[in-house]
């Protein structure tokens, strides 16, 4: 069911990517790695397929390895949950590289829009601001994603936005599914040789 | 059996050997949750300035932090206690699905000499796990061994992309004394 007010899930991550330059994109399990597939593929979009609340920790390796390099994560609410623990390693690490989106639909959209946490309780953003994130926002306009999406490219985080999004179901957009592909492809553009 | 022993004049130098390795290795980040018999190379890992120790809530964390730093262009270990592979198990379907190196080095608990019952169910089934997992395994039990152990284990995880865990046993460790 959608709620009036909310933002529109696409339209979100496509405003995110939209001036991407050099930023590295991972996509949480879910429909978070399709959007970011509908925004367009590119050699620095890494898609999950699994690993479910593993998003963020990816984006921690990548950022502490390449601490120029602005990484992006975009996942969901329930990926998030499954991981919070990794906000307070990312709390304690504070890489200055990393930022971190959650859309956030109340729900397991995957899986029949079974609620979830953040639907009656709890709060990620207090989460991560609790976590050390001291840069955690609760986006719920437009006009506050263009905010967030110019912060990604400044290396002054770890930064956090929980941002409300409606819980349509959208047109299925699938990235490849060959994860050695995936990762290696991002490699290659960074300058990395094969084994 | 002996006893865990902290004594300066006593203290085991094999964490200094896998230290050594790992930076032959050019291994730089290092998540681990803590466990005593990986406490000496923490603190070495903690003073280098060419490695980072990352400090996880849970094991599974490093697993997904792995792939992240490959992606990235760099080779991490995970260090846990046995009962921390189990917290791993799914996550470890990301290395052959996304073929990063992988090598984590396991302080066991729940044998040889084991005190807390607690610990046993996990400790009996770490091997199994790791091994069902896609994850060989290579065990050193003696403070000898532990060089030789490390060159392989690393050799092939990095060389190979062998996923690779080392379990570093009770009996290397010294199993932990409870006293009142």
């Amino acid at each position: 069911m959608s709620k009036a007010n909310l933002l529109d899930r696409r339209q979100v991550v496509s405003t995110l990517l939209a001036n991407r330059k050099d930023v590295v994109a991972i996509g949480g399990l879910g429909a978070s790695t399709n959007d970011i597939t509908a925004a367009g593929d590119h050699a620095r979009n890494f898609y999950l397929w699994g690993g479910m609340g593993g998003a963020a920790m990816i984006g921690l390796g990548l950022a502490l390895a390449q601490p120029k390099l602005p990484v992006l994560v975009i996942t969901g609410d329930g990926e998030m949950l499954m991981g919070m623990g990794s906000l307070a390693t990312i709390g304690l690490q504070k890489p200055s590289n990393l930022s971190i989106a959650v859309l956030d639909n109340e729900a397991y959209g995957e899986t029949g829009g079974q609620t979830s946490h953040t639907s009656a309780a709890t709060d990620l953003v207090g989460v991560a601001k609790a976590c050390g994130i001291a840069d955690s926002r609760a986006v719920t306009t437009m006009a506050e994603v263009e905010v967030f999406a110019k912060a990604v490219h400044e290396l002054s985080g770890p930064r956090f936005a929980n941002v409300k999004i409606d819980s349509a179901s959208v047109e299925r957009i699938l990235p490849s599914r060959d994860g050695a592909y995936i990762v290696n492809r991002i490699r290659d553009d960074l300058g990395f040789q094969p084994i | 059996m002996h006893a865990r022993t902290d004594a300066a004049d006593t203290a085991p130098t094999w964490p200094d050997d896998i230290f050594a390795t790992l930076q032959r290795f050019d291994v730089r980040q290092v998540p681990y949750v803590p466990d005593a018999g990986h406490s000496k190379l923490i603190q070495r890992v903690l003073a280098s300035p060419s490695m980072r120790g990352i400090p996880l809530t849970t094991e599974e964390e490093g697993v997904a932090l792995l792939a992240g730093a490959w992606t990235g262009g760099q080779r991490g270990v995970l260090l846990m206690q046995s009962s921390g592979v189990g917290n791993c198990i799914n996550m470890l379907s990301l290395i052959p699905i996304l073929r990063f190196p992988f090598l984590t080095l396991v302080t066991m608990r729940g044998e040889w000499g084991e005190f807390n019952p607690w610990q046993v169910p996990m400790g009996s089934t770490t091997q199994s796990v790791l091994e069902l997992s896609g994850v060989k395994v290579l065990r050193a039990s003696h403070a000898a061994e532990v060089p030789a152990v490390l060159e392989a284990a690393a050799a092939q995880a990095y060389n190979a992309l062998t996923p690779t865990a080392v379990l570093l046993s009770q009996r290397l460790i010294g199993a932990k004394v409870f006293t009142k």
